[in-house]
């Protein structure tokens, strides 16, 4: 018997939301990036289940997309950390405030 | 030669022409003569078609010399002007005495103007005058007359201003610039009324095909109408009343330009064009009445002014207003023969004395004043009997040319059908007493008495002593002086082979009027109006020889000139300030206010959103989460609502 996929979504919440929490909590860069990863790994297993549910492939082909920009997003965003890293020492996020309005 | 006449204006402006060109590599003198050789060339064409115009006899007199065809038919209305001259006695008459006066002045004005930076411009202005005046009186249509009219304005305001760096001069030009604008409306709208009402502009007068010949089928309205909206525009150019205060200020110009231009010929136009529209006025008894008032009116008012003026310029500024109204007069009564011989006839005393008081203001070196000259007559022997000579013949005393002009005037005034014009005889006459009054004063005050411009200390250092002018500018004081002694023969009763006046008759058709007086009558007013000189002229030298301040006789309302100026201040002036400050206020306030507005709206939206962005990132992305978090429950909320 299969774990019914209201569980599955359950579980995409679940790591959506914490995600997402972790990016507004955290400061460290580094953690706030994995938060992202964790939030867009949420987004894909909702696409699976979904796929698997409503038996369409389609949502299945988009998690490659997903996984490609997520790498592509990883990084560029680790070579802007690198670059921050040289200027000053730490990578807490609100000390880069230089865009206010 | 008949077809030649294109020549005649052709010719000063190709002076223009050269002068506009060349003028500075010429230079002085140089350009003068160039300037006068030109005039004098139009000048014998002229003589030569005058000829050619007299060999001819009745309807062959009228010569339309089409030189091109300037605006072509326009399709669904027919309007359709060619660039067309009239050659025929009037504007004959006009030619020979523009550009035989022109001629004199261009010669007087090379010694004038000597040493004047701008001598060549003054030239090439004069000469675009000219050819811009010979226009109007040749143009064979309206429109070719106004835009000679057109021309001899702006020359005239170029010439007003012409030493633009004093502001009086400046503005004076603005002024009779605006004052001519207003009159032009008249005209605009007059060519518009008969092209509308006849479908063509050319004059035509005997049954040419012009506007003229069909003056007796058109609706009387439509006569009165066009008659006055001329009439608004002669009285611009010609200074009439109420627009006639521009031609005092205009004595800003150099001395030869209020000779030429406003005395002479260009406040002339006015008059002419008056006379070219007679068979059209003769027809239009309300006009008439309306000219020949407006016309006495200003004649009597302007001398009036003309007592008290101490200016020299500006006495013969208001005694030329003053002769217009004559003229004007005789233009209402119907007797365009008499206001074209008075025409000539001032032409010539009036450029005379113009011309005499600029050899007075260059000998005493730019002195004005009436009240710090005196006893010139020892100085300057020759201007003093050139000017004596005028002031006898503007004064009206046999058997000078004014004795003559004015009478012929007056005694058409007198034989006016109609009881208003009688009143008018008697305003002319009382006219003609100032007019031998001040005319006297300015005489006595500027050549008799005492030296008292050498109590006149011009910066630290007394005046030199006044010298006679050179023979370019004694020489046509001379000829003027002749002409104005002889000009009444032009129109001297009698039977002469050839009348210069009565050959015009044709031109102004059957409705002109002719006086049918006895000789007797004749005989009567004419020593009337003699005595009235004399008394006029005894009496200011009575008055004048011993003392130069009568505070009595020059009261403010006069040397003011009625407060035209400030009535038209206060009536116009004041009024239309108010409306441009209105105006103003209205552009600052609301059409700049709502530009500025929208800016400061999107400032003002601006700094308040930027607070919003404040660099941390964290913030962004609560945005972010608060935002999806709000969608989502907006959708679920749709979702579970249906």
């Amino acid at each position: 018997m299969s774990v019914p996929y209201q569980w599955d979504i359950v579980l995409s919440m679940l790591l959506f939301s914490i995600g997402a929490v972790g990016v507004l909590v955290r400061r460290n860069i580094l953690v706030m990036f994995m938060c992202i990863e964790l939030m867009l790994n949420a987004a894909n297993l909702a696409f699976v289940s979904f796929a698997r549910h409503l038996n369409d492939v389609a949502g299945q082909a988009i998690v490659f997309f997903v996984l490609v920009v997520a790498a592509a997003e990883v990084v560029v965003g680790l070579g802007i950390v690198v670059a921050m890293f040289r200027r000053r020492r730490g990578a807490t996020a609100d000390d880069f405030h230089l865009m206010k309005g | 030669m008949l077809s030649h006449a294109y020549l005649i204006p052709l010719l000063p402006l190709a002076g223009f022409l050269v002068l506009a060109l060349f003028g500075r590599r010429i230079g002085e003198p140089w350009a003068g003569w160039l300037g006068t050789a030109t005039v004098a060339g139009s000048f014998v064409l002229s003589l030569v078609t005058y000829g050619a115009l007299l060999g001819r006899t009745g309807s062959g007199r009228e010569v339309t010399d089409v030189v091109y065809n300037w605006i072509p038919a326009i399709p669904h209305s027919g309007f359709q002007v060619s660039a067309s001259l009239l050659v025929d006695p009037l504007s004959m008459t006009m030619v020979l005495f523009v550009t035989g006066i022109s001629t004199l002045i261009h010669l007087y004005s090379i010694g004038y103007m000597d040493g004047d930076g701008d001598f060549p411009k003054f030239f090439l202005y004069l000469n675009l005058f000219v050819a811009s005046m010979l226009v109007l009186v040749l143009g064979g249509n309206l429109l070719m007359t106004f835009v000679g009219w057109e021309g001899v304005g702006v020359c005239s305001y170029w010439l007003i201003s012409f030493w633009f760096g004093r502001d009086s001069a400046a503005s004076a030009g603005k002024k009779a610039f605006l004052y001519n604008r207003v009159a032009d409306v008249g005209f605009l709208l007059a060519m518009f009324l008969v092209f509308e009402r006849t479908g063509t502009l050319s004059y035509g007068s005997a049954g040419g095909g012009g506007f003229l010949g069909q003056a007796a089928s058109l609706p009387p309205s439509t006569r009165t109408a066009v008659c006055l909206l001329l009439f608004l525009a002669a009285a611009g150019k010609s200074a009439q009343f109420p627009l006639f205060p521009w031609l005092a200020d205009a004595m800003e110009g150099p001395t030869p330009v209020s000779a030429l231009i406003h005395a002479a010929t260009m406040v002339t136009a006015g008059v002419y064009l008056m006379c070219r529209i007679g068979p059209l006025l003769s027809l239009s008894h309300t006009a008439q009445l309306v000219v020949s008032i407006v016309g006495v009116g200003t004649a009597f008012v302007a001398a009036s002014i003309g007592c008290a003026q101490q200016d020299i310029k500006k006495v013969l500024a208001y005694s030329t207003v003053s002769q217009l109204g004559y003229m004007f007069l005789a233009v209402g009564t119907g007797a365009y023969e008499a206001a074209i011989f008075l025409m000539v006839a001032h032409a010539f005393f009036k450029g005379l004395l113009f011309l005499g008081a600029g050899s007075v203001i260059h000998g005493l070196h730019d002195e004005q004043d009436l009240k710090r000259m005196g006893n010139l007559r020892r100085y300057m022997k020759l201007t003093f009997w050139t000017v004596s000579v005028g002031v006898v013949a503007i004064a009206g005393i046999p058997p000078l040319s004014g004795f003559f002009a004015k009478g012929d005037v007056l005694d058409n005034a007198f034989a006016g059908s109609l009881f208003p014009w009688k009143v008018m005889w008697a305003v002319g006459l009382a006219t003609a007493l100032l007019t031998a009054y001040y005319m006297t004063r300015l005489l006595v005050l500027a050549f008799l008495g005492d030296d008292r411009w050498k109590a006149v200390v011009d910066g630290g250092r007394a005046k030199k002593d006044p010298h006679e002018s050179p023979w370019v500018m004694t020489v046509p004081l001379v000829v003027l002086a002749v002409l104005a002694v002889v000009g009444g023969a032009l129109n001297l009763p009698g039977h002469l082979s050839f009348d210069p006046l009565r050959w015009l008759a044709p031109v102004f058709g059957p409705g002109a009027f002719e006086e049918h007086l006895s000789g007797s009558s004749q005989w009567v007013l004419g020593v009337v109006d003699a005595l009235v000189a004399l008394v006029g002229a005894g009496v200011a030298f009575r008055l004048w020889s011993r003392e130069t301040e009568r505070p009595a006789l020059e009261p403010a309302l006069l040397q003011r000139s009625w407060y035209l100026d400030e009535v038209t201040d206060a009536t116009l002036g004041r009024p239309g300030q108010a409306l441009a400050r209105m105006a103003a206020s209205f552009d600052t306030r609301v059409i700049d206010g709502a530009v500025t507005g929208v800016a400061r709206l999107t400032r003002g939206a601006g700094s308040g959103l930027r607070r919003v962005q404040t660099g941390y990132v964290r913030q962004y992305a609560l945005g972010i989460t608060v935002g999806l978090v709000v969608l989502v429950g907006y959708v679920t909320f749709l979702a579970v609502a249906r």
